[in-house]
């Protein structure tokens, strides 16, 4: 079954065709790039020369180019890079952060962006430290894909994304109360016993799924039958419904 | 509403033209307007004044035509979405947690379960951004191979959303050909590593197995066959007034809103940009392959049909590249970092012996760093991004799922179409929600 191993071999490949490319002729995908030393997106010089002091430093790891930008220039930055006809970010890729098992380093919050006509992509990093207040600007502005991206990483980080408009859990219900799963002080299998799970699990009620704004969208609470408004109400005032009617 | 739509069809000649846009022509519409309800039917009653509340509606998560648990909170007025709430997290399994706590190869089996409908092309993903982290690359062999795998399974998680899609529009006949034709590839993957669904194909620097003898054969055999079933299931959804009317026109999306919204996949595709990870930011030398990227016009649902089925005869052209040039050769790297020693030499050897036990016990280790590495899964853009700090377990390993964002927009999509049609603009969203859910 196991093939004999040749003596040398080469890890990748010279490549048959042309290699795609972005404007400046530099080869889009990293192949055979050193872990650091590759050249970086030119987008972080002309950050560096805009933004100066606002730009912590600039790292080039595996050919992909990261920029850790402070918090409170974050929004300026993306829109610069969002708007701005020479750079032209126009694809957010993903929001998510990072926590690293070692105490001591900060909680990092992760931007990645694309310029779908350069071709280009940058990281965008804004260092939280774990004591200070977990915040970040929101870009859901710029853009609306953020949104659940933005809500994911609340959820699974307790990252608040100041100007969100709508910052709710979403993979976590949200009467959730053990915390945020992706910390790294937050074990694999919950904070809460597995009974305790198990009875929140089975006390859970689908209609209490409904959260109250949703029924007073429609002003539908009122129109419910009677049985199941007294329900909802009961279920309110054992605390499973907060912040309601 | 009921406004006269006109509607278009493509031509009997499916496919696209020489730009690359998908053939149309005008047809005589039937939309609303057939029954002449003026004259005869005037009632003899005035009419009673109809509450103009708002009604609240819940479709989900137990309702077949969500695609899986999905939840949707839908304000109607009348049978007009005025607003829609999605709400998910019904299958969240924390894969990216669990993943914290596993060795890379350890992870492979949860890519699998993730978007469960292109489970090898997920094993190809994970290896690729994995083998970047470790900095090493892949063998000739093993570059050809994945390729295989990832078109294989483009064609069969299309399969499943265009059967599945066509049974919630209401067509039946083509979800039973088109199953057909998923079995087939069901067939060749369990030939080649043993399971059917949950395939583990790839490890990190090779392959779990080389393909067994007569394989390409039974490829062979599929690439002639698969086209035929699928020109026909398409010919009867193509042209068909009721597939056309319930799809032309349905959830679109400019180019610009669709780029702003994060689409990927034939979702973007769809509302013409022409943007595709294997051709923008090619990996397994997909730049040397002669295949074109489907692009459609108006956005809508149609257009997302199009575009898939597009795809599927596009994959078929590569893949029969990819059998023709299929190298002989190893399939895994000369890396004893990585690749474990073979087993005769484990139990002879007390160098391989130990090698081999470090490399289960303790697991391969990358350097620290990190990377992102994104593939074009059938549903978009899937990437997975691994930050490691020199452990044997990644920091983090997160997966960038195509439909989660590709669902985050379907509040714009559906509001202000009829109820009936949210089903089908879900529908062609594509969605796997343990993929959403993770």
């Amino acid at each position: 079954m196991t093939a004999p191993l040749p003596e040398h071999q080469p890890p990748t490949s010279a490549v048959m065709g042309a290699v795609a490319a972005d404007l400046t002729g530099m080869p889009v995908t990293p192949v055979n790039v050193p872990r650091t030393g590759a050249p970086a997106n030119p987008t972080a010089t002309v950050l560096a020369a805009r933004f100066g002091a606002s730009i912590v430093r600039t790292e080039v790891i595996w050919g992909e180019t990261t920029v850790f930008v402070t918090r409170d220039a974050l929004h300026d930055i993306v829109r610069f890079l969002h708007d701005e006809p020479l750079e032209r970010y126009d694809y957010l890729v993903d929001v998510t952060a990072v926590e690293y098992r070692d105490g001591t380093r900060p909680i990092e919050v992760v931007w990645h962006l694309r310029a779908l006509g350069h071709r280009r992509f940058l990281r965008l990093k804004v260092e939280l430290p774990k004591r200070g207040p977990l915040w970040v600007p929101s870009i859901i502005d710029i853009y609306s894909g953020a949104d659940w991206l933005e809500r994911e990483c609340f959820d699974m980080f307790g990252i608040r994304f100041e100007g969100h408009p709508d910052l709710r859990r979403l993979l976590m219900w949200e009467q959730y109360r053990e915390g945020h799963p992706l910390r790294k002080d937050f074990p694999l299998r919950g904070r809460f016993s597995r009974a305790e799970q198990l009875k929140q699990a089975l006390a859970a009620d689908p209609e209490a799924r409904y959260s109250m704004e949703e029924l007073s969208i429609a002003e539908a609470f009122d129109a419910l039958p009677d049985d199941m408004k007294q329900r909802l109400a009961e279920r309110a005032s054992h605390g499973e419904l907060e912040d309601g009617e | 509403m009921s406004a006269r739509r006109t509607i278009e069809v493509a031509l009997g000649t499916s496919g696209l033209d020489a730009q690359g846009l998908p053939l149309r022509a005008p047809l005589v519409s039937q939309g609303g307007q057939a029954l002449a309800l003026d004259a005869p039917m005037a009632p003899a009653m005035p009419e009673p004044v109809l509450q103009a509340d708002h009604m609240l509606i819940n479709i989900g998560p137990q309702h077949p035509a969500t695609h899986g648990v999905l939840r949707l909170v839908l304000e109607l007025d009348g049978e007009t979405v005025v607003r829609c709430i999605p709400h998910i997290g019904y299958l969240h399994c924390g894969f990216e947690k669990i993943g914290e706590y596993r060795q890379y190869n350890q992870i492979i089996p949860w890519t699998d379960r993730e978007d469960y409908l292109n489970s090898p092309g997920n094993n190809v993903a994970f290896v690729l951004g994995a083998e970047r982290l470790f900095g090493v690359g892949m063998t000739e062999r093993t570059k050809v191979l994945r390729v295989i795998l990832m078109e294989l399974s483009r064609i069969i998680s299309h399969l499943v959303w265009l059967g599945t899609t066509s049974v919630d529009i209401g067509a039946f006949t083509p979800f039973l050909w088109l199953y057909q034709e998923r079995e087939n590839v069901y067939n060749l993957l369990e030939a080649w590593v043993g399971a059917r669904l949950t395939t583990t194909s790839t490890r990190v620097g090779g392959m779990a197995a080389d393909i067994p003898d007569g394989w390409l054969d039974g490829l062979r055999a599929f690439l002639k066959g698969f086209p035929k079933t699928l020109e026909e299931s398409v010919r009867m959804l193509e042209t068909n007034a009721i597939w056309a009317g319930r799809t032309v026109g349905l959830g679109a999306m400019s180019a610009q809103e669709a780029v702003n919204a994060g689409l990927s996949g034939p979702m973007l595709r769809a509302s013409g940009v022409a943007y595709d990870v294997r051709k923008d930011f090619p990996y397994l030398d997909y730049e040397t392959y002669d295949f074109d990227v489907p692009v459609g016009t108006a956005g809508d649902v149609y257009d997302r049909f199009l575009v898939r089925v597009e795809e599927m005869r596009q994959s078929v052209r590569i893949l029969e590249q990819a059998v023709q040039r299929l190298p002989d050769g190893p399939i895994n790297i000369n890396d004893p970092r990585l690749i474990l020693p073979p087993k005769h030499k484990a139990t002879s050897e007390m160098e391989s012996m130990i090698h081999h036990f470090k490399l289960v016990m303790e697991g391969p280790r990358p350097p620290a760093g990190e990377c992102y590495v994104p593939v074009e899964s059938p549903k978009g853009e899937k990437g997975y991004y691994f930050v490691s700090d020199g452990t044997s377990k990644p920091v983090r390993w997160r997966i960038r799922p195509p439909s989660f964002v590709n669902l985050s927009a379907i509040p714009r999509m559906v509001e202000g179409h009829l109820l009936s049609d949210v089903i089908a603009i879900n529908a062609s969203i594509d969605i796997v929600m343990g993929e959403i859910d993770r």
